[in-house]
């Protein structure tokens, strides 16, 4: 593990697991799936190196169990998975929303549905992060575009994690995950590290889920004397299970509402050549890097493009979305899947007519140039 | 007694939801017995349950506890324990919960020989979704979806997490209570994988369904087909067949798993 500040060449999975033990964590277990493996193998070999723990659980499930079970006792914990992994783990990110257990699950996807590609990019898993379990829950989502992005939104996640008591989401698609990049990572020691509160009271009056003017309530590790309930089930301050309506409603849209507040700190994006452009691209991931370039491609051809990159793809960066679509001639989501971002972007950017999608779902990247061609042939057609 | 145990429970949050009759009650009454006999620092003590009737126990239960999801209770306990070795970690599962969905875990937990003190309440039926059959109901038995009779063989629970790699199995019963505390007691004692299956009555959705009569009948059955392990092994097969064994069934030693992950860091430490 190189922590020298100098350039080096890394992997995205590998700036995912290094940003993880640097950020706090102490904690992994999960099921080996690919293209996601290397962080767990990383995890395997660095972890008890610093006095943390990694095990590689029967399935999917119980992966998310123990992250789970390791994060009561108050420690910082990961997991990674690809698609098909991620949908076996819904129903226990669940549980941490409803519990609001913090928690960092890595998502590297994979082509499906079902088996679908393992070594083959796609980016079709944006709707799975937000409503892949059941009910209304809080989520948040982060995808990054490259190495050093990976490293940078994954410090983010286990923060948010933490300060917001929610399961957090690394969206990263094959092409992040398994490239490898130069990179100069950031000091450990500089990093901003957020810790989850913990109660200010004696234990014989803390209520788990009574909170302060933050939303967010303190969370007492297992073993120091709180003694408090954690369940699934609709539940009171106390922690115990109610089904009381007034109760029930009044828990639940704390939880529903939690992350509103903090919507802006939470909102990550970039953007690039947007002050002037008329033709606007709103992308994440792999599929930002080659808008990027079409951006560049364009531009030389006398078209003014410019791309809004979303790091941040739950909670749905809606108002930079409206902002910055305002007064686009031309909006285009490319994306690696049928349009589940392009969905989202409908919702509040203006003039839904002037909205393309540049979708493939073969196993292949979309290129520059065949984004660059795609708008040229729109730009034509108007 | 009563007061020691009282105040290892939330007793504001009783009534409890068991039915009438219901043998859970004494399985947790013999648990927290053991615990106060074992003198555990109530404060280390952290409770795991899935989902069913018998996982609602720790909702009651004054020590830090999590209601998880269905079958995933060893997952969850299999991550407090590894995080954190210092605490005493008990697991209540149902058979259901335990023996089905959560089967996967049940094995290889017994496997890793992880130090969790298992307490599988055995009702022989699905209760809280209304009495469809478990792997542990008896092939021939009435449920909700066995109206003719269940085609299913069930399991020896105490031989699959023997044979999975258990380091303590001991089964007792609602009716035989003084037994069940010692065998959770030896569970405590025990550095590893501990099994205990507490097999418990049912009288609403299994006993009514397959007549075997009211609560206190029901507890009679109980004493009258439980052979103590001893007694057992001097019997011939045929005398044996219907009954079923209750004691300390099985015992060995072997390495536990979050100490040879100690010993794991400690070694890599020491090479660096």
């Amino acid at each position: 593990m190189n922590r020298e500040r100098k350039a080096q060449l890394l992997q995205g999975n590998q700036a995912c697991s290094l940003a993880a033990i640097d950020a706090g964590v102490r904690f992994y277990a999960g099921y080996p799936i690919t293209p996601s493996t290397e962080i767990a193998e990383f995890m395997a070999e660095h972890l008890p190196r610093i006095g943390g723990k990694f095990i590689q659980m029967e399935d999917e499930l119980g992966g998310m169990g123990a992250v789970l079970g390791a994060a009561l006792t108050g420690a910082k914990v990961i997991t990674a998975t690809s698609g098909p992994g991620f949908s076996l783990k819904q129903e226990n990110i669940g549980f941490a929303a409803m519990a609001e257990i913090p928690c960092v699950i890595v998502n590297v996807q994979r082509m499906g549905p079902s088996t679908g590609g393992p070594t083959s990019p796609a980016q079709g898993d944006i709707m799975q992060a937000r409503w892949g379990t059941h009910g209304d829950h809080p989520i948040i989502a982060l995808s990054p575009a490259s190495v050093l992005e990976t490293y940078e939104l994954t410090v983010k996640a286990v923060n948010f994690a933490e300060k917001f008591r929610v399961p957090v989401i690394i969206l990263l698609d094959e092409v992040v995950g398994h490239m490898r990049e130069k990179v100069v990572l950031p000091d450990p020691a500089e990093l901003e590290v957020v810790d989850r509160k913990r109660p200010a009271v004696l234990p014989g009056s803390y209520r788990p889920y009574e909170t302060d003017d933050t939303g967010i309530p303190a969370m007492a590790d297992f073993g120091t004397g709180y003694r408090w309930h954690v369940t699934g089930l609709t539940h009171n301050e106390e922690g115990a299970p109610t089904g009381q309506a007034d109760s029930v409603e009044r828990q639940l849209t704390r939880l529903f509402t939690k992350l509103d507040r903090y919507e802006e700190e939470i909102t990550l994006y970039k953007t690039f050549k947007t002050a002037d452009a008329s033709c606007l691209f709103i992308t994440f991931g792999c599929t930002a890097r080659s808008a990027a370039e079409a951006v560049n491609i364009l531009r030389e051809e006398g078209l003014k493009a410019g791309l809004l990159q979303l790091q941040t793809i739950w909670p749905f960066p809606r108002k930079v979305v409206k902002e910055l679509t305002r007064d686009k001639e031309l909006v285009f989501v490319p994306e690696l899947n049928w349009g589940q971002l392009r969905g989202e972007v409908e919702k509040y950017a203006p003039g839904k007519e002037k909205l393309y999608g540049i979708n493939k779902i073969n196993g292949e990247l979309i290129t520059p140039q065949e984004i660059a061609a795609r708008v040229k042939e729109v730009a034509k057609a108007c | 007694m009563l007061k020691d145990i009282e105040g290892m429970m939330r007793t504001g949050r009783l009534p409890h939801i068991w039915c009438p009759g219901c043998g859970n009650g004494i399985v947790m009454k013999a648990m927290l017995e053991a615990i106060h006999e074992s003198g555990l620092n109530t404060d280390k003590i952290v409770v795991v349950s899935g989902i069913g009737c018998s996982s609602r126990a720790p909702g009651y239960l004054n020590f830090d506890t999590v209601h998880t999801t269905h079958g995933r209770a060893l997952a969850f306990a299999t991550g407090i324990k590894l995080a954190k070795p210092e605490l005493s970690v008990f697991v209540v599962t149902g058979d259901g919960d335990g023996t089905a969905i959560g089967g996967n875990h049940l094995i290889h937990a017994a496997r890793r020989n992880i130090d969790l003190n298992v307490i599988l309440f055995n009702n022989n039926i699905y209760g809280m979704t209304g009495g469809q059959y478990s792997p542990l109901t008896p092939q021939g038995r009435f449920a909700t979806t066995s109206p003719y009779g269940n085609l299913e063989r069930s399991f020896d629970i105490c031989d699959l997490v023997r044979g999975a790699g258990a380091t303590y199995v001991g089964r007792g019963t609602v009716y035989h209570t003084k037994l069940l505390t010692e065998l959770v007691k030896s569970a405590i004692r025990n550095k590893g994988f501990s099994f205990v299956e507490a097999v418990s009555i049912c009288p609403v959705s299994y006993g009514r369904r397959n007549k075997l009569g009211s609560a206190p009948e029901m507890l009679k059955w109980l004493r009258d087909n439980a052979v103590a392990v001893k007694a057992a092994r001097a019997m011939e097969p045929e005398k044996l067949a219907g009954k079923f064994v209750i004691g300390e069934l099985y015992r060995e030693t072997a390495p536990e798993y979050t100490e040879l992950y100690a010993g794991l860091i400690a070694r890599i430490k020491e090479g660096s």
